[in-house]
């Protein structure tokens, strides 16, 4: 009771002093509905139909005719998931460097970081699905493919440990290309990095949903992407070790139609459910709110 | 001139000192050869290096097993859905030692290459290796993994079980293990395949031998979009032994002779041997979970980045 009231009077002394100063409290995170002037068609690759930007953008990225799920970019995903102003981003200034020496690497690296106003292809940070909180991380397949080098490597086990250190269940939307080439042997030791870290936070009991979404494949599904308790797909997305044109290449023949599709994977008892993109965020709450410490005695 | 062509001067060379029968020329041929292996089979580029690493006479994980340990007894099956003939794996002693011994094989003949599936496990082989690796924690049996695949199976079957999968609960479950591991790389090193067993304590290498994330050819149609530029693209990849021990991912090297280990592998199982001793001696008193946190710090570190940090802006003047 002392406590309550005190942190009564704090309240209100400290709104009293903000009315004093002027001072208003920002936002931590602004996520910006981009204006979509009228004219701008987007044309689906799966049916061929075409359909205005804003009406995309309204049925979040997915078509309206044949539910063909776009690839998207990760802070549109922060905005489709999460509840508005809640996530706060983590981990930031981490710099990519050029450890092999590569020529043309880190060209490379400054296009796409112009392109995609982004420093990495990883975000992750605190925010909260449905007033539920969490730790969630996303990977930004347009940033070179969201490949895994040592900083998204190190940004993925710094948002596993930052979950360790809150006590908060962690949810990843992976979407990559696999490791990251340029960076070589370093690239394929995050897989180790990770999938360590993953170990930790499991033993400390802390939820980790893993969500597959287009495409997902080579060193992100051999390690922290298998390893979530519960593991979600969005529809249709390829999920695999090897890529298509790999396996095509060693066994001489054409795939069969809708391999390494999610479909597939759940057919085989590879991961736990499709989710649609519109059903993510419900689905999510309720993975969280069953997983709540304390539900049970 | 690659080192495949090298070698086939010096074998032309040695023909001719079994044909000939006077002292004085033989020994003057003999003097010829350690010439030229000393001038110019002792320098190799980093193609030379992937050639001997895919040399068909390489001693494979059958031969290191059967040399280095004293006894050995295999145990097959993943207790789930088959026995992976490319991941061999059992339980050996070595110096009265029991050690879990895990392997990739390759065969040295086109059959026995069919058979183990030229050295590319399926899920249900790195299933095996995980249930060998639980096995060997439950009675404290030190673990010595010996790495030669050019990379996980990329077939049908293979995904549809979840190679992925497979290997991710291999690093999920070796980060967590209280023995020792040591891996050793005794030819090609490729991708999350040879990573899926090759999570160690200590971690060495055969000269010789080659670690990567892709193939040099996959490197080169992936970057270059041409699988012919191989050749250049392992110069820069980074992948030979020297190269990776200056990026301190591995903690040392087995000298091999000149020309590769198949001139003369007693002398690379005797060192091989020394250094599989002397590790585990090193780790002989630790505690299980000391020998866990070492491993855990060991990847934990591995990464090459920057991060901005406003402290060391502090002595910045405007």
């Amino acid at each position: 009771m002392k406590r309550e009231a005190l942190q009564k009077a704090f309240l209100k002394k400290k709104q009293f002093r903000n009315q004093l100063t002027g001072y208003k409290k920002k936002p931590m995170h602004q996520v910006k509905t981009p204006d979509v002037p009228e004219g701008l068609y987007d044309k689906c690759s799966a049916c061929g139909k075409t359909f205005s930007q804003k009406e995309m953008l309204a049925n979040k990225l997915v078509c309206p005719n044949c539910q063909n799920h776009f690839r998207i970019r990760a802070i549109d995903r922060i905005s489709m998931t999460v509840d508005p102003h809640t996530f706060v981003e983590k981990g930031l200034g981490y710099i990519t460097l050029n450890p092999l020496f590569q020529e043309g690497y880190e060209e490379k690296l400054q296009s796409y970081k112009d392109k995609t106003k982004m420093d990495e292809a990883y975000v992750y940070g605190y925010a909260e699905i449905h007033s539920e909180p969490c730790v969630i991380g996303i990977m930004d397949s347009y940033f070179m493919m969201g490949s895994m080098g040592s900083v998204v490597g190190e940004k993925v086990t710094k948002s596993i440990e930052y979950a360790l250190y809150k006590k908060l269940p962690l949810i990843i939307f992976t979407a990559s290309g696999g490791a990251r080439m340029q960076e070589g042997i370093y690239s394929l030791m995050q897989m180790a990095k990770t999938s360590g870290a993953i170990r930790k936070l499991h033993r400390q009991g802390l939820l980790f949903i893993s969500v597959l979404t287009h495409p997902t494949t080579g060193g992100v599904t051999a390690s922290f992407a298998s390893l979530g308790d519960v593991i979600l797909a969005e529809p249709k997305a390829l999920i695999g070790f090897a890529g298509p044109r790999v396996i095509e290449q060693t066994i001489k023949q054409s795939l069969p139609e809708g391999f390494q599709r999610a479909e597939f994977l759940l057919e085989k008892g590879m991961i736990d459910k499709v989710v649609h993109r519109h059903e993510m965020k419900d689905t999510l709450h309720l993975l969280l709110r069953m997983h709540k410490k304390g539900a049970y005695a | 001139m690659d080192i495949l062509q090298k070698e086939k001067k010096l074998q032309k060379l040695e023909e001719e000192l079994r044909r000939l029968d006077d002292e004085k020329s033989i020994e003057e041929i003999k003097k010829t050869i350690e010439a030229y292996k000393v001038k110019s089979m002792s320098n190799l580029s980093s193609w030379d290096r992937v050639l001997l690493a895919r040399h068909p006479k390489r001693p494979t994980a059958k031969d290191y097993i059967h040399h280095v340990f004293d006894d050995f007894i295999e145990l097959h099956g993943d207790r789930g859905f088959a026995d992976d003939q490319a991941i061999i794996g059992g339980i050996a002693m070595l110096n009265n030692i029991p050690v879990t011994v895990i392997g990739q094989r390759k065969g040295k003949t086109t059959d026995e290459n069919i058979a183990y599936n030229f050295g590319m496990p399926h899920p249900e082989g790195y299933r095996k290796a995980k249930r060998l690796m639980r096995q060997a924690e439950k009675f404290n049996r030190p673990i010595i993994t010996l790495i030669d695949t050019p990379g996980a199976y990329p077939g049908l079957g293979a995904e549809a079980r979840g190679q992925g999968e497979a290997i991710a609960k291999n690093l999920y479950e070796m980060s967590d293990l209280g023995v020792p591991i040591i891996a050793i790389i005794i030819g090609e090193g490729g991708s999350g395949g040879a990573l899926a067993i090759g999570m160690g304590n200590r971690v060495y290498m055969l000269e010789n031998s080659i670690y990567s994330i892709l193939s040099p050819e996959g490197y080169a149609s992936i970057l270059w979009k041409d699988a012919t530029k191989a050749k250049a693209a392992s110069e820069v990849m980074k992948l030979t032994s020297y190269d990776l021990e200056e990026l301190e991912v591995i903690d040392g090297i087995i000298k091999e002779p000149i020309g590769g280990a198949h001139y003369d592998s007693k002398l690379v199982y005797e060192s091989m041997r020394t250094v599989i001793e002397r590790s585990l001696r090193s780790y002989h008193p630790m505690s299980h979970y000391e020998i866990k946190t070492e491993r855990y710090a060991k990847y934990r570190n591995i990464g090459f980045f920057q991060r901005f940090n406003y402290e060391n802006l502090k002595g910045v003047e405007k």
